[in-house]
Protein backbone atom coordinates (compact mmCIF):
# COMPACT_ATOMS: atom_id res chain seq x y z
CA UNK A 1 0.00 0.00 0.00
CA UNK A 2 1.21 3.73 -0.64
CA UNK A 3 0.85 6.05 1.84
CA UNK A 4 0.42 9.91 1.78
CA UNK A 5 3.36 11.25 4.02
CA UNK A 6 1.23 14.25 5.72
CA UNK A 7 -1.51 12.20 6.80
CA UNK A 8 -1.62 9.75 9.91
CA UNK A 9 -1.23 6.62 8.34
CA UNK A 10 -3.53 4.66 10.63
CA UNK A 11 -6.44 6.71 9.33
CA UNK A 12 -5.39 5.55 5.58
CA UNK A 13 -5.50 2.37 6.94
CA UNK A 14 -9.05 2.80 7.86
CA UNK A 15 -9.68 4.33 4.81
CA UNK A 16 -8.02 1.34 3.02
CA UNK A 17 -10.06 -1.10 5.06
CA UNK A 18 -13.29 0.19 4.46
CA UNK A 19 -12.94 0.76 0.67
CA UNK A 20 -12.04 -3.05 1.09
CA UNK A 21 -15.51 -3.23 3.10
CA UNK A 22 -18.03 -1.47 1.30
CA UNK A 23 -16.97 -2.61 -2.27
CA UNK A 24 -17.42 -6.49 -0.83
CA UNK A 25 -13.82 -7.10 -1.33
CA UNK A 26 -14.26 -7.91 2.27
CA UNK A 27 -17.88 -10.01 2.86
CA UNK A 28 -19.73 -9.25 5.67
CA UNK A 29 -18.55 -12.09 8.34
CA UNK A 30 -15.40 -12.52 6.49
CA UNK A 31 -12.61 -13.14 9.41
CA UNK A 32 -10.06 -10.36 9.00
CA UNK A 33 -6.26 -11.62 8.82
CA UNK A 34 -4.63 -11.21 11.84
CA UNK A 35 -2.71 -7.69 13.33
CA UNK A 36 0.64 -9.45 12.21
CA UNK A 37 -0.17 -10.54 8.69
CA UNK A 38 -1.80 -7.21 8.30
CA UNK A 39 1.41 -5.18 9.53
CA UNK A 40 3.21 -7.48 7.31
CA UNK A 41 1.15 -7.22 3.85
CA UNK A 42 0.69 -3.51 4.25
CA UNK A 43 4.36 -2.81 5.68
CA UNK A 44 3.12 -0.49 8.53
CA UNK A 45 3.97 -0.98 12.22
CA UNK A 46 2.06 -3.50 14.25
CA UNK A 47 1.16 -1.34 16.78
CA UNK A 48 -0.02 1.54 13.55
CA UNK A 49 -2.34 -1.67 12.51
CA UNK A 50 -4.07 -2.58 15.73
CA UNK A 51 -4.95 0.92 15.80
CA UNK A 52 -7.18 1.16 12.85
CA UNK A 53 -8.60 -1.74 13.47
CA UNK A 54 -9.45 -0.50 17.14
CA UNK A 55 -10.75 2.54 15.50
CA UNK A 56 -12.96 0.29 13.00
CA UNK A 57 -14.40 -1.36 15.80
CA UNK A 58 -15.43 1.29 17.26
CA UNK A 59 -17.37 2.36 14.56
CA UNK A 60 -19.03 -1.69 14.49
CA UNK A 61 -17.79 -2.19 11.09
CA UNK A 62 -15.57 -5.04 13.13
CA UNK A 63 -16.21 -7.12 15.79
CA UNK A 64 -13.60 -9.24 17.87
CA UNK A 65 -15.17 -12.68 19.40
CA UNK A 66 -12.87 -13.22 22.21
CA UNK A 67 -11.80 -16.87 20.96
CA UNK A 68 -11.46 -16.62 17.07
CA UNK A 69 -10.51 -13.53 15.86
CA UNK A 70 -11.55 -10.33 14.61
CA UNK A 71 -14.45 -10.34 11.76
CA UNK A 72 -16.39 -7.91 9.65
CA UNK A 73 -19.55 -6.79 10.61
CA UNK A 74 -22.94 -8.49 9.52
CA UNK A 75 -24.94 -5.17 9.85
CA UNK A 76 -25.40 -4.66 5.84
CA UNK A 77 -26.87 -1.47 6.76
CA UNK A 78 -24.20 0.33 8.45
CA UNK A 79 -21.96 -0.86 5.38
CA UNK A 80 -25.05 0.63 3.36
CA UNK A 81 -24.59 3.69 5.59
CA UNK A 82 -20.26 3.50 5.19
CA UNK A 83 -21.02 3.80 1.47
CA UNK A 84 -23.23 6.52 1.13
CA UNK A 85 -20.85 8.26 3.28
CA UNK A 86 -17.63 7.84 1.22
CA UNK A 87 -19.59 8.36 -2.00
CA UNK A 88 -20.72 11.85 -0.79
CA UNK A 89 -17.46 12.49 0.53
CA UNK A 90 -15.72 11.61 -3.05
CA UNK A 91 -18.86 13.86 -4.87
CA UNK A 92 -18.03 16.93 -2.91
CA UNK A 93 -14.50 16.64 -3.56
CA UNK A 94 -14.71 16.38 -7.09
CA UNK A 95 -17.47 19.20 -7.26
CA UNK A 96 -15.19 21.16 -5.33
CA UNK A 97 -12.38 20.60 -7.81
CA UNK A 98 -14.27 21.46 -10.67
CA UNK A 99 -15.63 24.49 -8.83
CA UNK A 100 -11.90 26.07 -8.73
CA UNK A 101 -11.52 25.53 -12.07
CA UNK A 102 -13.95 27.03 -13.09
CA UNK A 103 -16.95 24.77 -13.74
CA UNK A 104 -20.72 25.64 -12.20
CA UNK A 105 -23.08 22.92 -11.24
CA UNK A 106 -24.60 22.44 -14.15
CA UNK A 107 -22.39 22.62 -16.40
CA UNK A 108 -20.29 19.69 -14.00
CA UNK A 109 -23.49 17.37 -14.26
CA UNK A 110 -23.35 17.84 -18.61
CA UNK A 111 -19.82 17.08 -18.75
CA UNK A 112 -20.07 13.58 -16.49
CA UNK A 113 -22.90 12.71 -18.75
CA UNK A 114 -20.91 13.27 -21.87
CA UNK A 115 -17.66 11.55 -20.74
CA UNK A 116 -19.70 8.52 -19.12
CA UNK A 117 -20.99 8.23 -22.66
CA UNK A 118 -17.75 8.69 -24.27
CA UNK A 119 -16.37 5.41 -21.89
CA UNK A 120 -19.43 3.68 -22.82
CA UNK A 121 -19.24 3.73 -26.56
CA UNK A 122 -15.06 2.80 -25.67
CA UNK B 1 3.57 -2.02 30.76
CA UNK B 2 7.36 -1.85 32.24
CA UNK B 3 9.61 -0.03 29.91
CA UNK B 4 12.14 -1.82 28.14
CA UNK B 5 14.98 1.23 27.91
CA UNK B 6 14.61 4.00 30.45
CA UNK B 7 16.78 6.90 30.03
CA UNK B 8 17.08 9.64 32.52
CA UNK B 9 19.86 13.03 32.49
CA UNK B 10 21.93 10.66 30.56
CA UNK B 11 25.21 13.28 29.43
CA UNK B 12 28.23 11.62 27.71
CA UNK B 13 31.59 13.93 26.61
CA UNK B 14 34.19 12.91 23.81
CA UNK B 15 37.40 14.92 25.65
CA UNK B 16 36.19 18.11 26.86
CA UNK B 17 32.83 18.17 24.07
CA UNK B 18 29.49 17.51 25.18
CA UNK B 19 28.31 15.15 22.29
CA UNK B 20 24.59 14.14 24.77
CA UNK B 21 23.07 16.49 26.83
CA UNK B 22 20.52 15.87 29.42
CA UNK B 23 18.69 12.89 27.63
CA UNK B 24 15.71 11.60 28.15
CA UNK B 25 13.86 8.44 25.96
CA UNK B 26 11.74 5.62 26.93
CA UNK B 27 11.56 2.63 24.50
CA UNK B 28 8.04 0.76 25.05
CA UNK B 29 7.74 -2.99 24.80
CA UNK B 30 6.92 -4.12 21.37
CA UNK B 31 7.23 -0.59 19.50
CA UNK B 32 9.38 0.12 16.37
CA UNK B 33 11.23 3.58 17.18
CA UNK B 34 12.94 5.23 14.76
CA UNK B 35 16.12 7.20 15.94
CA UNK B 36 16.75 10.06 13.55
CA UNK B 37 18.69 13.24 13.44
CA UNK B 38 21.98 14.70 11.21
CA UNK B 39 25.62 13.59 11.43
CA UNK B 40 27.26 13.70 14.33
CA UNK B 41 23.91 14.36 16.76
CA UNK B 42 24.93 11.41 18.66
CA UNK B 43 22.85 8.57 17.48
CA UNK B 44 25.62 6.01 17.37
CA UNK B 45 26.86 6.85 20.50
CA UNK B 46 23.27 6.74 22.42
CA UNK B 47 22.84 3.38 20.86
CA UNK B 48 26.22 2.39 22.08
CA UNK B 49 25.67 3.21 25.14
CA UNK B 50 22.19 1.43 25.23
CA UNK B 51 24.49 -1.28 23.29
CA UNK B 52 26.96 -1.24 26.93
CA UNK B 53 30.01 -0.59 24.52
CA UNK B 54 30.33 2.93 26.19
CA UNK B 55 30.61 3.10 29.69
CA UNK B 56 32.09 6.61 31.34
CA UNK B 57 28.58 8.73 30.62
CA UNK B 58 26.59 9.72 33.31
CA UNK B 59 23.15 9.36 34.30
CA UNK B 60 20.65 7.04 34.46
CA UNK B 61 20.68 4.01 31.76
CA UNK B 62 18.34 1.04 32.25
CA UNK B 63 17.39 -2.39 30.00
CA UNK B 64 14.83 -3.81 31.64
CA UNK B 65 15.20 -2.37 34.87
CA UNK B 66 18.93 -3.25 34.44
CA UNK B 67 22.40 -1.23 34.06
CA UNK B 68 24.00 -1.93 30.71
CA UNK B 69 26.19 -5.04 31.38
CA UNK B 70 26.59 -8.47 30.92
CA UNK B 71 22.78 -9.24 30.97
CA UNK B 72 21.80 -7.06 28.94
CA UNK B 73 23.65 -7.50 26.24
CA UNK B 74 22.33 -11.20 26.10
CA UNK B 75 19.00 -9.44 25.55
CA UNK B 76 19.88 -7.29 22.97
CA UNK B 77 20.98 -8.04 19.16
CA UNK B 78 22.98 -5.14 18.16
CA UNK B 79 23.63 -4.44 14.45
CA UNK B 80 26.81 -1.63 14.11
CA UNK B 81 27.46 0.91 11.97
CA UNK B 82 30.77 -1.12 11.09
CA UNK B 83 30.90 -4.60 10.09
CA UNK B 84 32.82 -7.05 12.54
CA UNK B 85 32.83 -9.61 9.94
CA UNK B 86 36.09 -10.57 9.02
CA UNK B 87 37.35 -10.44 5.02
CA UNK B 88 38.05 -14.27 4.69
CA UNK B 89 34.66 -15.28 6.60
CA UNK B 90 31.92 -17.25 5.07
CA UNK B 91 28.78 -16.45 5.28
CA UNK B 92 28.20 -19.90 7.26
CA UNK B 93 31.48 -18.97 9.33
CA UNK B 94 29.01 -16.61 10.65
CA UNK B 95 26.10 -18.44 11.56
CA UNK B 96 28.73 -20.95 13.62
CA UNK B 97 30.17 -17.52 15.50
CA UNK B 98 26.82 -16.46 16.17
CA UNK B 99 25.68 -19.81 17.75
CA UNK B 100 28.64 -20.11 19.65
CA UNK B 101 28.18 -16.02 20.98
CA UNK B 102 24.34 -16.24 21.24
CA UNK B 103 21.88 -18.55 22.61
CA UNK B 104 19.08 -17.43 21.19
CA UNK B 105 20.48 -17.77 17.63
CA UNK B 106 18.34 -19.58 15.40
CA UNK B 107 20.54 -21.15 12.59
CA UNK B 108 17.89 -22.45 10.69
CA UNK B 109 16.12 -18.79 10.36
CA UNK B 110 19.35 -17.30 9.12
CA UNK B 111 20.23 -19.90 6.66
CA UNK B 112 16.30 -19.30 5.52
CA UNK B 113 16.97 -15.41 5.49
CA UNK B 114 20.15 -15.56 3.47
CA UNK B 115 18.48 -17.42 0.57
CA UNK B 116 15.90 -15.26 0.45
CA UNK B 117 17.75 -12.58 0.62
CA UNK B 118 20.24 -14.65 -2.19
CA UNK B 119 23.56 -14.84 -0.44
CA UNK B 120 25.46 -17.89 -1.06
CA UNK B 121 26.65 -19.37 1.95
CA UNK B 122 30.25 -20.16 0.82
CA UNK B 123 30.98 -16.55 -0.60
CA UNK B 124 33.86 -15.46 1.46
CA UNK B 125 32.83 -12.08 3.38
CA UNK B 126 35.72 -9.75 1.04
CA UNK B 127 33.46 -11.04 -2.52
CA UNK B 128 30.88 -9.39 -1.15
CA UNK B 129 29.98 -5.89 -2.18
CA UNK B 130 29.04 -3.78 0.92
CA UNK B 131 25.20 -4.19 0.32
CA UNK B 132 25.53 -7.43 0.51
CA UNK B 133 27.89 -7.70 3.18
CA UNK B 134 25.33 -5.80 5.32
CA UNK B 135 22.48 -7.86 3.79
CA UNK B 136 23.98 -11.05 5.95
CA UNK B 137 24.49 -8.82 8.81
CA UNK B 138 21.17 -7.93 9.02
CA UNK B 139 19.94 -11.56 8.46
CA UNK B 140 22.42 -12.07 11.58
CA UNK B 141 20.85 -10.02 13.95
CA UNK B 142 17.37 -10.82 12.78
CA UNK B 143 17.81 -14.47 13.52
CA UNK B 144 18.49 -14.21 17.19
CA UNK B 145 15.12 -14.00 19.87
CA UNK B 146 16.40 -10.65 21.70
CA UNK B 147 14.09 -8.69 23.52
CA UNK B 148 15.92 -5.34 21.80
CA UNK B 149 16.95 -4.59 18.80
CA UNK B 150 19.42 -1.63 17.87
CA UNK B 151 20.10 -1.33 14.17
CA UNK B 152 22.60 1.37 13.32
CA UNK B 153 22.06 2.78 10.04
CA UNK B 154 20.83 -0.73 8.93
CA UNK B 155 19.84 0.22 4.86
CA UNK B 156 22.98 2.95 3.99
CA UNK B 157 24.54 0.20 1.27
CA UNK B 158 21.16 -1.25 0.16
CA UNK B 159 19.67 -0.23 -3.01
CA UNK B 160 15.49 0.63 -2.99
CA UNK B 161 13.96 -2.57 -3.79
CA UNK B 162 15.99 -4.73 -1.42
CA UNK B 163 15.07 -2.17 1.25
CA UNK B 164 11.54 -3.06 0.60
CA UNK B 165 11.70 -6.45 0.92
CA UNK B 166 14.50 -6.30 4.24
CA UNK B 167 11.75 -3.35 5.66
CA UNK B 168 9.23 -6.21 5.71
CA UNK B 169 11.55 -8.72 6.77
CA UNK B 170 12.40 -7.02 9.94
CA UNK B 171 8.45 -6.50 10.61
CA UNK B 172 7.91 -10.30 10.34
CA UNK B 173 10.95 -11.47 12.68
CA UNK B 174 10.91 -9.29 15.84
CA UNK B 175 8.97 -11.06 18.08
CA UNK B 176 5.59 -9.00 19.75
CA UNK B 177 6.98 -7.81 23.04
CA UNK B 178 10.44 -6.92 21.55
CA UNK B 179 11.52 -3.61 21.19
CA UNK B 180 14.03 -2.16 17.62
CA UNK B 181 15.54 0.87 17.79
CA UNK B 182 16.06 2.06 14.56
CA UNK B 183 18.58 4.79 13.02
CA UNK B 184 17.97 6.01 9.82
CA UNK B 185 19.05 9.06 7.36
CA UNK B 186 16.61 6.99 5.01
CA UNK B 187 13.18 8.57 6.32
CA UNK B 188 11.08 8.39 3.69
CA UNK B 189 12.03 4.35 3.07
CA UNK B 190 11.78 3.89 6.72
CA UNK B 191 8.74 6.03 8.73
CA UNK B 192 6.12 3.31 7.86
CA UNK B 193 7.63 0.41 10.12
CA UNK B 194 7.68 2.75 13.24
CA UNK B 195 5.35 3.65 16.13
CA UNK B 196 7.48 6.13 17.61
CA UNK B 197 9.91 8.81 16.78
CA UNK B 198 13.33 10.46 18.30
CA UNK B 199 14.47 12.77 16.60
CA UNK B 200 18.21 14.13 17.65
CA UNK B 201 20.31 17.12 16.93
CA UNK B 202 22.82 18.75 18.61
CA UNK B 203 22.92 16.57 21.78
CA UNK B 204 19.46 17.10 22.60
CA UNK B 205 16.20 15.07 21.85
CA UNK B 206 13.86 17.47 19.84
CA UNK B 207 11.02 15.95 18.68
CA UNK B 208 10.17 12.29 20.95
CA UNK B 209 6.39 11.42 20.15
CA UNK B 210 4.31 8.80 18.49
CA UNK B 211 4.76 8.95 14.81
CA UNK B 212 1.12 9.32 14.07
CA UNK B 213 0.75 12.07 16.29
CA UNK B 214 4.03 14.20 15.03
CA UNK B 215 1.82 13.90 11.68
CA UNK B 216 -1.48 15.41 13.06
CA UNK B 217 0.60 18.14 14.54
CA UNK B 218 2.98 19.39 11.71
CA UNK B 219 0.78 18.12 8.86
CA UNK B 220 3.57 17.05 7.03
CA UNK B 221 6.18 14.16 6.68
CA UNK B 222 8.74 13.01 9.07
CA UNK B 223 11.43 14.02 6.03
CA UNK B 224 9.92 17.60 5.64
CA UNK B 225 9.70 18.24 9.66
CA UNK B 226 13.29 17.30 9.28
CA UNK B 227 14.55 19.47 6.58
CA UNK B 228 12.74 22.00 8.71
CA UNK B 229 14.32 21.39 11.69
CA UNK B 230 17.86 21.12 10.31
CA UNK B 231 18.22 23.75 7.74
CA UNK B 232 21.26 24.79 6.91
Amino acid sequence: MQFVSALPIYLQIIQDIKQRIVSGEWQPKMRVPPVRELSVSLGVNPNTAQRALAELEREGLLRTERTSGRFITDDEELIGRVRGEMAEAYADEFLLRMSKIGFRQGETLKFLKQNNERGETK
Amino acid sequence: MSEMVAIKGLNQKYDKRPVLSDVNISVMPGSITGLLGPNGCGKTTLIKIIAGLIKDYTGDVKIMGLNPGVETKAVISYLPEKTYLKDWHRAKDAFDMFSDFYKDFDKAKAKELISRLQIEPNARIVSMSKGMQEKLQLALIMSRSAKLYLLDEPLGGIDPATRTMILDMILQNYTEDASLLISTHLIHDVERIFDHVVMMGFGQIIINEPLDAIRVKYGKSLEDIFREVFKC
